[in-house]
């Protein structure tokens, strides 16, 4: 029944939907059903693997780019207080700027197309994921450090064994919290630099007559595609090994 | 120094741990704390002292110092005629509970210190040491899986499986219920007797402090001195309703200025 309720709840939604387009005798919203043959159409021209595919090309790009590029800095200047000391309001002052505002930009240094995008979606991520690796860091209870050293262990074993499963809770909710923000991004960022994607297919099918039955059904795609990307992050938090991080909090 | 002769340990065997005029200042914004005045005392191989003093009188200081986590601004601690310049794998700290890894097992906790064992005697070591703290059956549960008391008894195993000359214990068991805690108390004893170890024991408890101990070193409140060194001539295990160990007891709620009344 527990597993049950969310369907439900869904159902009557899309049932409400269904009842109120027909009540008003909407010309430009579809129902429920005009979407699912809008994507059943996506599907028969093979634009529906297509757009899927490149959105989520620019994604792993621009998401695995950042994570191998901040998470190293930010465990370093979590380790190395000056660093924090020297990067941290830096950090703060560009945090705020939505990564939208770097469309231009991105534009002007990549021109249109795939690169502009990963951009994008890399400094969506960048920043984040190097916040989570420094509090990470500073998070590490000093009781275990001291354990690592009176055990005698080297600098690359104190790493390996005490420093990375310390860090690995929070910096997986990081990981996973940044990769909602990267698809967040990517569909923006193709409404504007490129012309394929997601992103694309919505601003497409509206700019090309009022398609809205294919609106949608981009939205329901992107809606779907986030809700797998987390449902598998979330996998890796009931990792035995990492559980310890959640729980009592 | 006068000579001590320990009610277990031979009053003959060679000094293991010394004390040398060791002052701690800790200075924050400007203004200085002295936190340890010229600790001076010999602990002998072998020998179990409880440091006894209340509460933030910086008896942990000590301890950390003589583990080597910390450098007193003022003289030394000498451990086999060497001094002690940082922490060592032949010594280990004992923390309470919160020192286990909550990211291994029971078992990974107990091996930690043997990566440079062959796995063979490393899972040799880590099985003898589970039956040794009475933890069979729970090798692979996690720390967030036991309680307490089984927690403890992790980290004093991992401890002992690198067979450590000394282990530093620091409230070792504060955060466990008075039941678990008698129950350890007896189990670490019978574990010392095992394996001879020299065992430094930071305490605020008068009444630990005398069930354990060959000599309990009492301490002053800040800056922490020696107040006066107690040696408890009772042999293990010791009858905690004989007159000898009431005596004793009593004569350190005495000197500390609690009369023994609630």
């Amino acid at each position: 029944m527990r597993k049950l309720l969310p369907f439900i709840v869904i159902v009557i939604l899309i049932a409400a939907w269904h009842f109120a387009v027909l009540w008003w005798h909407s010309m430009i919203i579809p129902g429920p059903w005009a979407v699912v043959t809008g994507i059943a159409e996506l599907a028969r021209k093979g634009l529906l693997v297509k757009y899927v595919v490149a959105s989520l090309y620019r994604v792993t790009w621009g998401y695995l780019s950042a994570v191998i590029l901040a998470i190293p800095f930010g465990l370093f200047l979590g380790w190395f207080r000056r660093g924090e000391r020297a990067f941290n309001p830096l950090i703060q002052l560009l945090r705020p700027i939505s990564p939208l505002a770097w469309i231009p930009i991105s534009i002007l240094w990549f021109g249109v197309g795939d690169l502009a995008a990963i951009f994008l979606i890399f400094l969506a991520s960048f920043l984040p994921l190097a916040v989570t690796a420094m509090n990470a860091v500073n998070g590490i209870d000093t009781v275990h450090l001291n354990v690592g050293r009176n055990f005698g262990l080297s600098r690359t074993r104190l790493i390996r064994s005490v420093i990375y499963p310390a860090v690995m809770p929070q910096l997986i909710v990081g990981l996973r919290i940044t990769l909602g923000i990267a698809w967040l991004v990517v569909v923006a960022a193709e409404m504007i630099a490129v012309n394929s994607g997601l992103g694309f297919l919505i601003i497409d099918a509206r700019n090309a007559g009022n398609r809205y039955d294919l609106v949608i059904a981009g939205m329901v795609l992107i809606g779907t595609i986030g809700l797998l990307l987390d449902t598998v992050m979330r996998r890796l938090e009931q990792l035995k090994t990492l559980r310890w991080g959640y729980e009592n909090k | 120094m006068a000579q001590v002769v320990s009610a277990v340990a031979p009053g003959t065997a060679p000094i293991k741990v010394r004390f040398q005029g060791v002052n701690m200042v800790f200075s924050t914004d400007g203004a200085s704390i002295e936190v340890l005045k010229d600790i001076s005392l010999d602990i002998r191989r072998g020998e179990f002292v409880c440091f006894l003093g209340p509460s933030g009188c910086g008896k942990s200081t000590l301890l950390n110092i003589v583990g080597g986590f910390l450098q007193p601004t003022g003289g030394s601690v000498i451990i086999d005629q060497e001094p002690v310049r940082g922490p060592d794998p032949r010594r280990i700290f004992v923390f309470q509970e919160r020192g286990v890894f909550p990211w291994l097992t029971a078992e990974g906790n107990i091996g930690f210190g043997l990566f440079d064992l062959p796995t063979k005697e490393r899972s040799r070591r880590i099985e003898h040491y589970i039956r040794l703290v009475g933890l069979q059956g729970f090798e692979r549960a996690y720390p967030q899986e036991l309680s307490g008391g089984m927690k403890q008894r992790v980290e004093v195993a991992r401890a002992l499986a690198v067979n450590p000359d000394v282990l530093f214990l620091d409230e070792p068991f504060g955060a466990l219920d008075s039941i678990t805690r008698l129950i350890m108390r007896g189990e670490l004893l019978r574990i010392w007797q095992a394996e001879r170890k020299t065992v430094l024991f930071v305490t605020h408890d008068i009444e630990e402090s005398v069930q354990l101990a060959d000599r309990v070193v009492v301490m002053t409140a800040r800056p922490a001195s020696i107040r006066r060194i107690v040696e408890i001539d009772i042999a293990h295990p010791r009858d905690l309703s004989s007159r000898r160990y009431i005596e004793l007891r009593d004569s350190i709620f005495e000197e500390i200025g609690l009369a023994h009344k609630v």
